[in-house]
């Protein structure tokens, strides 16, 4: 096809508007590509300033968070950060699988749809409400549970996880759904046909027949839970102390909002270097997540 | 009369382990939609009364004591329109030029992991990079300017996604028969490609637009401040200074002044931004698969 334009109407003469269209299409093509470099560059170049000044190992390991006296150790948050995260995902990705199992294969139609209204209005509320949301009402949840281990009211570890659960789920609920929906249906249909009832096909056909998606979901999830900022610091106390379930914790995310506007120099610096650490998770995150769909996109053909 | 019940010879019967599987299943699903409902039946009932013509009409006046968010709607609508401006088209380009002219696999390769690599980066480090390299490097200071440029970058995959599906969606026929009538591919692309894909460009805005009614972490950084003044000056003048969209707007009210009740106000509105965005996107695919 293009051969025969070609012929036709000759490379060389392609008109001045065609080329033009051509390069401004590409540069447009581009800017995804740029923006990431510049932004893979500025992260380094902002927070590798502090890294090299205190030490990848005492940064990343220090145990004391104290910009006053200029020691900047993050391994509380760090921990905090992962803990949060993987027990968000550990909760959100059975109740998000069994809820996708739900409205792809169990509930009528028109259930179905209605439900997804409400997963949509779920994954469209900004991070702030559910700050605010948990704020009022998961962290006075806690307070007994606090108040009989005999420690101090406040936000904790456990509020930041429920609300990360709540807010992962629309994400692990949707992938899952369409990588349970994409099953062929002749996989199911001989595993009825052999006998087997509807919950074991379900369990022991569909579910593995989908897992590269499923996997997708939950990866997809916990970058969600590690990049979450707003909500976190809203519920979680914000101590940089080594995390406990019911204790006050400060996330990696939560930080850097909560200190940016009194921070400068040395400290701001800091800031920029929990950034790149962050980055740096993302980016093993986002790799893990590429791998895991050619994998699944090839297991397909 | 001796026979087994048809249900035992077709496998229907349930084991006890069955029920309570579909038990379980059958009450997450109630549970999340119990709270769903919750949650937005909250925010309403304690947001709704706050909701006043003043409070949405004026801006906040300590004097009077009186609360109003018109600053901050203002600041959200003008964040929204021009990162939209130059996001649609940067966008809408990206895709055409990945499904029509690029034809370097390498390239495309890169392209499609650059864009997926920034719709996997979250809000909090847009804001650094945006602080970092407009606010700081170009200039731009703490700005509404420098929050609609961070945002272009954030929703661009989003517009990508959206269109390069649209496109996908466009028959071959069409190409095959506009070319063989010896149309040039930017005729060919400007009146059948891009109008048979306006739907799927027109869901990527409702969903860019979402995005960013709904940011907060990002803006704090980059655009800041606060929304205390009746909007005034020309439209330059208000982009190069500081201020608060809707949601960084809720979140001082919640964090720095306990004031609940504002914040609730505010989130009611938010809630009701974000409905009607979803009815919109849902209405617009209604109106595609009709065609």
């Amino acid at each position: 096809m293009t051969k025969k334009t070609s012929v036709l109407s000759g490379k060389s003469a392609k008109p001045l508007v065609e080329r033009a269209m051509n390069l401004i299409f590409l540069i447009c093509g581009l800017a995804s590509v740029i923006s990431v470099v510049f932004m893979t560059v500025y992260m380094v170049a902002s927070g590798g300033a502090i890294i090299a000044e205190t030490g990848v190992l005492r940064f990343l390991l220090g145990r004391i968070w104290n910009p006053g006296s200029s020691e900047f150790g993050i391994l509380p948050m760090i921990l905090a950060s992962l803990l949060a995260t993987l027990c968000a995902v550990l909760v959100a990705l059975p109740v998000g699988v069994l809820i996708a199992v739900f409205l792809a294969k169990l509930s009528p139609g028109k259930l179905a749809a209605g439900m997804r209204t409400f997963i949509d209005l779920l994954a469209g509320i900004p991070s702030v409400i559910y700050g605010l949301l948990g704020a009022l009402l998961i962290v006075p949840m806690i307070f007994r549970l606090q108040k009989a281990a005999g420690l101090p009211n406040g936000g904790s570890l456990l509020a930041a996880i429920l609300i990360l659960v709540i807010m992962i789920l629309p994400t692990i609920i949707s992938v899952s759904e369409t990588a349970l929906r994409t099953v062929p249906k002749q996989y199911e249909e001989a595993a009825l046909a052999l006998g087997s009832t509807r919950l074991q096909c379900i369990f022991k056909v569909t579910i593995p027949a989908a897992k590269s998606g499923i996997v997708a979901g939950m990866v997809l999830g916990t970058g969600r839970a590690i990049g979450e900022a707003m909500a976190v610091m809203m519920v979680s106390g914000n101590a940089a102390i080594m995390p406990e379930l019911l204790r006050p914790v400060r996330l990696l995310t939560a930080a850097i909002p909560i200190e940016w506007a009194y921070s400068s120099g040395l400290h701001r610096q800091a800031l920029y270097g929990i950034g790149l650490v962050l980055f740096v998770f993302i980016m093993i995150i986002n790799i893990l997540l590429r791998q895991i769909m050619k994998k699944g996109g090839a297991h397909d053909e | 009369m001796n026979n087994p019940p048809l249900s035992r010879i077709t496998g229907k019967r349930r084991r006890p382990s069955e029920f309570l599987l579909y038990g379980l299943i059958y009450l997450l699903a109630a549970c999340l939609a119990v709270l769903v409902l919750l949650l937005v039946g909250y925010i309403l009932v304690r947001g709704l009364p706050a909701i006043t013509v003043p409070f949405l009409t004026t801006a906040e006046n300590p004097i009077l004591e009186t609360v109003g968010i018109f600053p901050s709607i203002v600041n959200t609508l003008y964040i929204v329109f021009f990162a939209l401006i130059i996001c649609v088209p940067l966008g809408v380009g990206g895709a055409v030029y990945l499904s029509e002219y690029a034809k370097n696999k390498k390239l495309v390769g890169a392209i499609q992991f650059a864009s997926e690599t920034l719709a996997g980066i979250p809000s909090i480090l847009y804001g650094i990079f945006g602080y970092v390299f407009f606010c700081v490097l170009l200039n731009l200071h703490v700005s509404l300017i420098a929050g609609v440029l961070t945002l272009t970058i954030m929703v661009l995959p989003i517009m990508m996604r959206t269109t390069q599906e649209a496109l996908r969606a466009v028959p071959k026929a069409y190409r095959e028969g506009a070319l063989g009538l010896g149309a040039t591919k930017w005729y060919l692309i400007r009146t059948i490609l891009i109008p048979s894909s306006l739907k799927g460009i027109l869901t990527g805005v409702i969903l860019s637009v979402g995005r960013m009614v709904s940011e907060s972490a990002a803006l704090l950084l980059v655009a800041g401040g606060s929304a205390m003044y009746m909007p005034r000056g020309s439209v330059w003048e208000q982009l190069s200074h500081s201020g608060s969209t809707l949601s960084v707007e809720l979140y001082r009210y919640a964090m720095s002044r306990g004031d609940n009740g504002t914040a609730f106000g505010i989130a009611s509105v938010l809630i009701v931004i974000v409905a009607l965005l979803n009815l919109l996107t849902r209405f617009v695919a209604w109106r595609l698969n009709k065609k």
